[in-house]
């Protein structure tokens, strides 16, 4: 048994060190390490590693498609959002360019994981407000979201379904007006969820003016994603360097100004708007053809490097892939937003209070598995 | 007059009559309210272990409602927890404190061992930081396969577990 | 080889003008800037990105090549205070010898670096100096083993 895991050090008079998790409803697969003087916070250190399968590693045992299932199970409920920027890079070292068809089904995939996404982060926000009903509302819209996303990958959330050469097969033939139906759906249901989830006194009480993330702390820290966006910099690799065809689809990016937990949920609350946006211009735009190019044989890369990022649903993704000319990389390298949103929690958490740990933690759509890989 | 064969014969049939009347019509009954109450008032442990956990989280929610069968929500504290559910992968770091919290809950306790790496390491089997099945550290009850396992399986297995409780001695 | 644009021929003739021959630069695809340099002139490169306005690193990480004995040491830079360079990623390179894995940190140039720089040092064992914690963050307290992503480490049951 490690001898530094089970201290409860008295260090004087207030102060005492508490070890938060992994076996805590507010803390998820995680640790924190905190160190309270009467109610305050005044250390804090995280400890990740508690799902630490070694993703580095196993990837430089498998070649390029069998790496996909092993690498999108780190951030499960995103799937297709995170094996994209793996896949465009993966395109790049092999030396094969998907047809238009194909980039445009992949943002449809990619868009939809992003609202799916989003609402189970919402629905677990409301286990750690206390809130019963943010827990179960967005769950249940969240399936109708998973049936349209089942109805193309065939799963209900580990597709496997963007591969090198394309997708691995068309979408259905009624997709459409059942994804319309759903979006109608859901636009009235965003409407009662700012009535009852946002414009409500506790939970403004809860997450106004607690965790405030100033814009030049945010970008000297490396913070990414919606973060980034609720302080005030309008940051968005999908309009900085856009892949797919996000050239040819018009949206916003939803910033706010005041940086703090309150700020934040309205950010990802727009942005679900956003992606529904998108995947309807999406459905004006795409034309009939081929989904996937067939490759014959075993796909083997140049020798080389390739640096892909995207915008999944935590902040920017970035993938670098270095292969000496074997059918197996030689070393991919994956660079998560979780895990560079880390060093943005212990930050914020210095001088608040015990109590508003859970909000401040989770309103940074921390995802463990996703950090640890 | 105590050692009477035939009068020894005659006083064990009648502790064998009475003992049988008292098991049929008084234990079975009560062994059968005691696991009818246990077994739909499962409290789960709030240990999330690996990416299955979605999927438990999923089946709370209002399309797969776990509670109607009998497993309630996972609030509590360690000390009132009857079942223990293992989602996913346990890795060599969280070995350890899940064993904790398994010597931590009261009598009696079940493990259900969720999704294929849960089982033998499933996906992750030759990493080198994964545990090749949960059952090297717990004694498991039943065992759900899947990966992830859809939340219908899940409720499958619960079911399995609870029929198991019905049956068992107290 | 395909064209540069304009803010990225400015970007890399201010930094060969400060620099010149002691870093070697390889231009290969648009809005990939790749610089290397030895390990003693890292630090003054890394500066002289930071003060263009490159202010996050995105990525850090090592590679193990066994052949030459060596590890490479990089960091991929990005903007995101200024609109303009805010598709370029800059690639900073340098190796060090595998027998005397280490070197200075740049975490007071860029504190997004910190738990990069943890984690490079317990995959790979190289001692970044002056770095406030360096111990393990993701392995097991009881890792006994190489750090695993050396090329001699193998999975078990795996070539």
């Amino acid at each position: 048994m490690p001898n530094s895991v089970m201290n409860v050090v008295d260090q004087g008079g207030d102060r005492l060190v508490l070890h938060v998790g992994p076996q805590h409803p507010g803390s998820g697969h995680f640790r924190i390490i905190v160190t309270v003087d009467g109610d305050y916070i005044v250390d804090a250190k995280p400890d990740p590693g508690y799902v630490h399968r070694g993703a580095e590693k196993m990837a430089e045992y498998r070649d390029y498609i069998q790496n996909i299932p092993h690498l999108e199970r780190p951030v499960i409920i995103d799937a297709s959002g995170v094996t994209l920027p793996y896949v465009l890079a993966a395109e790049k070292i092999i030396g094969v360019e998907p047809p238009v068809r194909a980039e445009y089904i992949r943002m449809i995939m990619a868009e939809l994981n992003r609202i799916i996404s989003h609402l189970y982060w919402l629905a677990i926000y409301g286990i750690f407000l206390g809130h019963s009903t943010m827990f179960m509302w967005p769950m249940g819209d969240r399936e109708l979201f998973i049936d349209l996303a089942e109805s193309i990958g065939g799963t209900r959330v580990t597709f496997s379904y963007i591969v090198p050469g394309g997708v691995r097969n068309d979408i259905p033939i009624n997709f459409k007006e059942r994804a319309l139906k759903t979006f109608d759906y859901f636009e009235k249901r965003i409407k009662e969820y700012e009535k009852i989830f946002f414009n409500n006194p506790l939970m403004a009480a809860r997450t106004e003016g607690i965790g405030v993330l100033k814009k030049d702390d945010a970008i000297r820290l490396g913070i990414t994603g919606s973060n980034l966006r609720a302080s005030g910099v309008d940051s968005d690799t999908r309009k900085d360097e856009p892949y797919c065809m996000y050239k040819k689809v018009d949206f916003d990016i939803p910033t706010r100004q005041e940086g703090d937990s309150y700020a934040r949920c309205v950010v990802r609350l727009r942005e679900l708007q956003q992606s529904m946006n998108i995947i309807k211009q999406v459905f004006d735009l795409i034309e009939p053809g081929p989904v996937k190019q067939v490759l014959g044989g075993v796909m083997r890369g140049e020798p080389g490097e390739a640096f892909v990022r995207t915008e999944a649903a935590r902040g920017t993704m970035f993938y670098h892939i270095v292969s000496d000319g074997d059918k197996i990389p030689y070393r991919v390298k994956i660079s998560v937003p979780s895990f560079r949103n880390l060093i943005g929690m212990s930050h914020l958490l210095i001088g608040s209070r015990l109590a508003d740990m859970p909000a401040i933690y989770w309103s940074l759509d921390y995802w463990p598995v996703e950090a640890d890989r | 007059m105590v050692n009477d064969p035939t009068l020894n014969l005659l006083v064990a049939k009648t502790s064998d009559l009475f003992g049988n009347a008292i098991e049929k019509n008084v234990r079975e009954p009560l062994r059968y309210l005691i696991n009818w109450g246990r077994l739909y008032s499962l409290w789960p442990v709030h240990l999330e272990t690996a990416c299955c956990s979605i999927e438990f989280g999923a089946a709370s929610g209002p399309r797969h409602d776990l509670e109607r069968f009998g497993m309630l929500e996972a609030f509590g504290s360690l000390r009132q927890c009857d079942v223990l559910v293992v989602q996913g992968t346990v890795t060599r770091k969280m070995a350890p404190r899940m064993k904790w919290v398994y010597e931590q809950m009261p009598e009696p306790k079940w493990v259900i061992a969720m999704g294929a790496c849960a089982i033998s390491g499933g996906l992750y089997v030759d990493s080198y930081n994964v545990l090749q099945g949960v059952d090297k550290i717990v004694p498991v009850d039943v065992y759900i396969p899947g990966c992830p396992p859809r939340p219908e399986t899940l409720i499958q297995g619960i079911i399995e577990l609870q029929n198991k409780i019905r049956k068992s001695k107290v | 080889m395909p064209k540069k644009t304009k803010i990225e021929t400015a970007l890399i003739e201010s930094l060969k003008k400060k620099f010149n021959t002691t870093i070697k630069e390889e231009y290969v695809k648009p809005n990939r800037i790749k610089f290397s340099t030895t390990s003693d002139n890292f630090r003054n490169l890394a500066q002289a990105v930071k003060e263009l306005g490159f202010d996050q690193v995105i990525s850090q990480g090592g590679t193990d090549y066994p052949d030459n004995n060596e590890f490479r040491v990089e960091y991929h830079i990005i903007c995101v205070s200024i609109k303009k360079f805010r598709s370029i990623i800059f690639s900073l390179m340098t190796t060090i010898p595998k027998d005397k894995p280490e070197i200075e940190t740049l975490i007071d140039i860029w504190p997004s670096a910190e738990f990069h720089e943890q984690e490079t040092f317990e995959n790979f064992g190289i001692t970044f100096i002056n770095h406030p914690r360096m111990e393990k963050l993701l392995l097991p307290e009881d890792w006994d083993d190489i750090p695993p992503l050396r090329k001699d480490f193998h999975l078990p049951g795996r070539g």
